[in-house]
C-alpha cells in the first residue's frame, strides 16, 4: 500500500500530502458514519422496528431428528421465539442460543418422527411475531460424511461426469476418419455445445437464487464468478498460447492441445457446479435421483467429451493427454457431488455456478475467434453455412439430451 | 438393597414418567412444546403467565355503592393503552389493551346494578367500549369514538343476566379486537348460581405478523399453552367446576373447547339457569360464549383444548390437575 512515486504526479504534492489526499476522504466518510449512527438517526427521526429476516439455510434430516441451520439476515439482532412444524408448535433446542446477532447463524435441533418422502414446512416465529418459513418438498435422510457415502457420491459423480466425458473422447478416431473439410463443422458444433452449457449453468444459478438468503446478494456472487473466471481463464489461455506467440506481438491461434485444455477446464468448472447441484438436490430433498435422471446426465455429458476433442482432430494427442483432458473435464463432478452432498451452501454454490458459466463463455470466445479468418468478425465467421450448421446442431443435441434430465 | 433415597428417586422418576404419559402426542410428550425454557423467566413472560392465571379467577366488582332499591352502583376505571405483551414464549406482540393486558379485566356485577365505566383512551388511535347488553343508543360505544387523551363515561343498567363481553368497536373492528381490546362482562342473576369453583377462560388468536389474514397463535387468557406448560389448573375431585367460556377469536370463524374424561352442562350465553346440552365438546362462533358446569370424579391429569386440533397445536392447550 506504499504510494509509489508517480512520474506524472502534479508538482508540489509532497509525500505527506499524497497520503492525506488518499486517507482524507476515508476519514470524512468515517466521521459522517459516526455522526449518523450516534445522533443522526435520532435527529432525522429514522426509527421504528426493523423487519426481522431469518433464513433457514439448510434442513438436515437425521433419524427421528430434524436440524435447521438458520442465519439472521435482517438489519439487527433477533430472537427465535417459537418453532412450528407443519403449523404446529414443536419442541426444539437451539445452539448457541435464542438470540442471534446480525449475520450470525444458529442451529435448531428438533425431535421429530419424520417420514421419508413426505413434504414438511418449517416455520420459525421470531421475537416480533414474524414468520420465517422453509418448505421441503420431499424429506430424505441427509447423507452423513461416512466412507460409504463418500464412495456412493464419488461413484455417482464418476457415473454422471467422468465416465461420459471419457466415452465422448473415444470419438477421436471417428472424427479423424472424417474428411478434413468437416473440421469447421466439429469446432462450431463444440461452440454450440458450450453455449448451451453456459446458459444452462446460469439457469441453475437462477434456481438457487430463488432460495438463497437475500443477505448474500446472490446475483452479484454469480456475476463475480462469471467475471473472475472469464478473465482468469483468459490469462491461462494466454500462457498456454504463449509458446505460439509470434514475434510481432499479435495473438496467435492457440495450438490444438492448448485449446482442448482450455475447453476441458471450462467444462470441468461447469461440471463442478453440476456436481454441486446433484449432491445438493439429493441433500435438499428436492429431487429423487431416479435412474432416469442419472442416465440422462450420462448421455448429456457424453457430448462434453466430443467438445474437448474437436481441436485435436488435426493434431497429435497421446492417450495420456486424453486421460488428463478427461479428468480435467469430468473429475470436478465428483468433487462437486461431495461438496454438494455434505457441506452444501447456497452462496458457495452460486459462486461456483458463476465460475462455471464464466469459464465456458471464455472458451466459447476463444473458439469463436479461432474460427474467424482474415478480416472477418466473429459473427460473420459463425454465419458461414458450415459453422452455423455446426453451432445449431451442437445446441440442439444438448437440448435434446437435456430433456432427459428435466424435472 | 436400594437405600431409601434411591427408592425416593425411583418414585420421582416414575412420577415423571407418568407425567410424560399425559402429553398430547408421543413426541410432544417428552417436554411441553415451545422450545427450551429460558434460563430465567423474562419479565414479559412472567407478566403474561401471571395475567393469564389471574384472569382465570379474578373478578372486578368495581367500586360499589349500595343503592336504595337493594342494587349497587358499580364504578370502573378502564384505560386503553398500547403495551407490548408476550403471547407465546419468546414471541412478543404490540397489543392494544384495556388496563395493560389481554384480555381486559373481568367486569362482574349483579343483574339490575347501575354500571358506570370511566373510560380513558391513552392509546394512539380512537377507541371505544362496546358492551354486549341491553342499553340506550348513546351508551353503545359505536358512534361515540373516544380520541386519544379523552375520557368517556358509559352508564347503563346491567341486564340481562348472563355471560357477556365488551370490546372496542372502532373500525376496522376485527383489527381492534385482534390487537387485544376485549374482556368479559359477567352479570350474575339476582338469585346466585350454585356454589362452585369458578374460572374465566377467554379464547382468542394472535396475528403476530399482523398480516390480517390468519392467527399465528391461539391462547386462553392471552398466553399460549399457559395452562398446559406453566400452570396446570388444580381442581378438587368431585367439586362443581364452572367455566365462563368466551370466544373472542378474530380471523377464524369458530373456536371450541373439549374436556377430557368428563362431560359438562352448557348454559348458552348464561342467560338461563337450565342447561341445554350435556356434552364434552362445544364449538362457538365469534363473540359467542357459554357457561360450562362439570365435575371430575377421578383424580389425575386431564387435558382440555380446542377440538380444532390445529388451534390446540398452536397454543390452545391446557390441563386440569385433579387432586383427590
Amino acid at each position: 500500500m506504499t504510494p509509489r512515486p508517480n512520474p506524472e504526479k502534479s508538482p508540489g504534492l509532497s509525500g505527506v500530502r499524497v497520503w492525506l489526499a488518499g486517507v482524507g476522504p476515508l476519514l470524512l466518510v468515517g466521521a459522517m458514519t459516526w455522526w449518523f449512527l450516534s445522533s443522526g438517526v435520532a435527529w432525522l427521526r429514522l426509527g421504528g422496528v426493523p423487519i426481522e429476516k431469518l433464513a433457514i439455510e439448510r434442513v438436515v434430516f437425521r433419524p427421528q431428528e430434524v436440524v435447521l441451520k438458520v442465519r439472521n439476515e435482517g438489519p439487527g439482532p433477533l430472537s427465535v421465539g417459537q418453532l412450528l412444524v407443519n403449523d404446529a408448535i414443536w419442541d426444539f433446542s437451539i445452539t448457541p442460543g435464542r438470540e442471534i446477532g446480525r449475520m450470525k447463524g444458529a442451529t435448531l435441533s428438533i425431535p421429530y418422527d419424520w417420514l421419508p418422502g413426505e413434504p414438511y414446512v418449517f416455520t420459525i416465529v421470531s421475537g416480533t411475531g414474524i414468520r420465517h418459513t422453509r418448505r421441503v418438498e420431499l424429506a430424505t435422510m441427509t447423507p452423513s460424511a461416512s466412507p460409504r457415502s463418500f464412495l456412493i457420491f464419488g461413484v455417482l459423480g464418476a457415473y454422471v461426469g467422468v465416465i461420459p466425458v471419457f466415452l465422448g473422447l473415444l470419438w477421436l478416431p471417428f472424427l479423424r476418419a472424417m474428411p478434413r473439410t468437416w473440421m469447421d463443422f466439429w469446432l462450431s458444433l463444440t461452440i454450440g455445445l458450450l453455449l448451451f452449457l453456459g446458459v444452462d449453468t446460469l439457469k441453475e444459478s437462477i434456481e438457487v437464487l430463488g432460495r438463497v438468503a437475500a443477505y448474500w446478494n446472490g446475483v452479484m456472487l454469480v456475476a463475480l464468478g462469471v467475471v473472475g473466471a472469464f478473465f482468469a481463464l483468459n490469462g491461462v489461455g494466454s500462457v498456454l498460447a504463449g509458446s505460439a506467440r509470434s514475434g510481432s506481438g499479435a495473438p496467435a491461434r492457440p495450438s490444438g492441445m492448448a485449446l482442448a485444455t482450455l475447453i476441458a477446464i471450462g467444462i470441468g468448472l461447469h461440471n463442478l457446479g453440476e456436481g454441486l447441484a446433484i449432491g445438493a438436490a439429493y441433500t435438499l430433498g428436492e429431487v429423487a435421483l431416479g435412474s432416469f435422471l442419472i442416465v440422462g446426465f450420462t448421455l448429456h455429458n457424453t457430448t462434453e467429451g466430443l467438445a474437448i476433442l474437436s481441436p485435436l482432430v488435426g493434431g497429435k494427442a497421446s492417450v495420456r493427454d486424453l486421460g488428463i483432458l478427461g479428468l480435467l473435464g469430468g473429475g470436478p463432478t465428483i468433487l462437486g457431488a461431495w461438496v454438494g452432498a455434505f457441506t452444501y451452501s447456497d452462496p458457495l454454490s452460486l459462486l461456483f455456478l458463476g465460475i462455471g458459466a464464466g469459464a465456458i463463455f471464455q472458451v466459447v470466445r476463444v473458439l469463436a475467434r479461432g474460427r474467424a479468418e482474415g478480416g472477418e468478425s466473429v459473427i460473420e465467421s459463425l454465419s458461414r453455412p458450415q459453422n452455423a450448421a455446426g453451432l445449431l446442431v451442437g445446441f440442439l443435441v444438448m437440448y435434446a439430451t437435456s430433456l432427459l434430465v428435466a424435472g | 438393597m436400594p437405600s431409601r433415597r434411591l427408592l425416593g428417586a425411583g418414585l420421582l422418576a416414575a412420577a415423571a414418567l407418568a407425567a410424560l404419559l399425559v402429553g398430547p402426542a408421543r413426541i410432544v410428550a417428552q417436554r411441553p412444546p415451545g422450545g427450551p425454557p429460558a434460563p430465567e423467566i423474562s419479565p414479559l413472560a412472567r407478566a403474561a403467565r401471571d395475567h393469564a392465571v389471574r384472569t382465570l379467577t379474578e373478578f372486578d366488582y368495581g367500586k360499589a355503592t349500595p343503592l336504595r332499591d337493594g342494587t349497587s352502583l358499580r364504578e370502573y376505571w378502564i384505560e386503553a393503552k398500547n403495551v407490548e405483551v408476550e403471547v407465546a414464549p419468546g414471541v412478543r406482540f404490540p397489543a392494544w389493551t384495556f388496563n395493560g393486558a389481554v384480555p381486559g379485566p373481568t367486569i362482574r356485577c349483579t343483574e339490575g346494578d347501575s354500571i358506570r365505566i370511566h373510560f380513558t383512551n391513552n392509546g394512539t388511535m380512537p377507541h371505544s367500549m362496546h358492551f354486549h347488553g341491553i342499553h340506550r343508543a348513546g351508551m353503545d360505544g359505536v358512534f361515540e369514538q373516544v380520541v386519544p387523551g379523552q375520557t368517556f363515561i358509559y352508564e347503563f343498567r346491567a341486564e340481562p343476566f348472563g355471560l357477556h363481553l365488551y370490546h372496542c368497536h372502532t373500525m376496522p373492528v376485527k383489527m381492534h379486537i385482534s390487537r387485544g381490546l376485549f374482556g368479559v362482562f359477567l352479570v350474575d342473576p339476582k338469585q346466585p348460581r350454585p356454589k362452585a369453583r369458578e374460572m374465566v377462560m377467554v379464547m382468542n388468536g394472535f396475528d403476530t405478523d399482523l398480516n390480517g389474514e390468519d392467527n399465528e397463535f391461539y391462547t386462553v387468557n392471552g398466553y399460549a399453552n399457559v395452562f398446559f406448560r406453566d400452570y396446570p389448573i388444580p381442581v378438587k375431585a368431585g367439586e362443581l367446576q364452572r367455566i365462563y367460556l368466551v370466544n373472542m377469536t378474530e380471523l377464524d370463524l369458530v373456536n371450541s373447547m373439549h374436556t377430557h374424561a368428563t362431560f359438562f352442562h352448557v348454559y348458552p350465553t348464561g342467560t338461563s339457569l337450565t342447561p341445554t346440552l350435556y356434552t364434552d365438546t362445544i364449538t362457538m362462533g365469534q363473540g359467542e360464549r357459554a357457561i360450562l358446569e362439570f365435575r371430575y370424579p377421578y383424580p389425575g391429569r386431564y387435558l382440555f383444548h380446542a377440538h380444532q386440533n390445529e388451534f390446540a397445536e398452536l397454543g390452545w392447550l391446557g390441563q386440569f390437575d385433579v387432586k383427590p
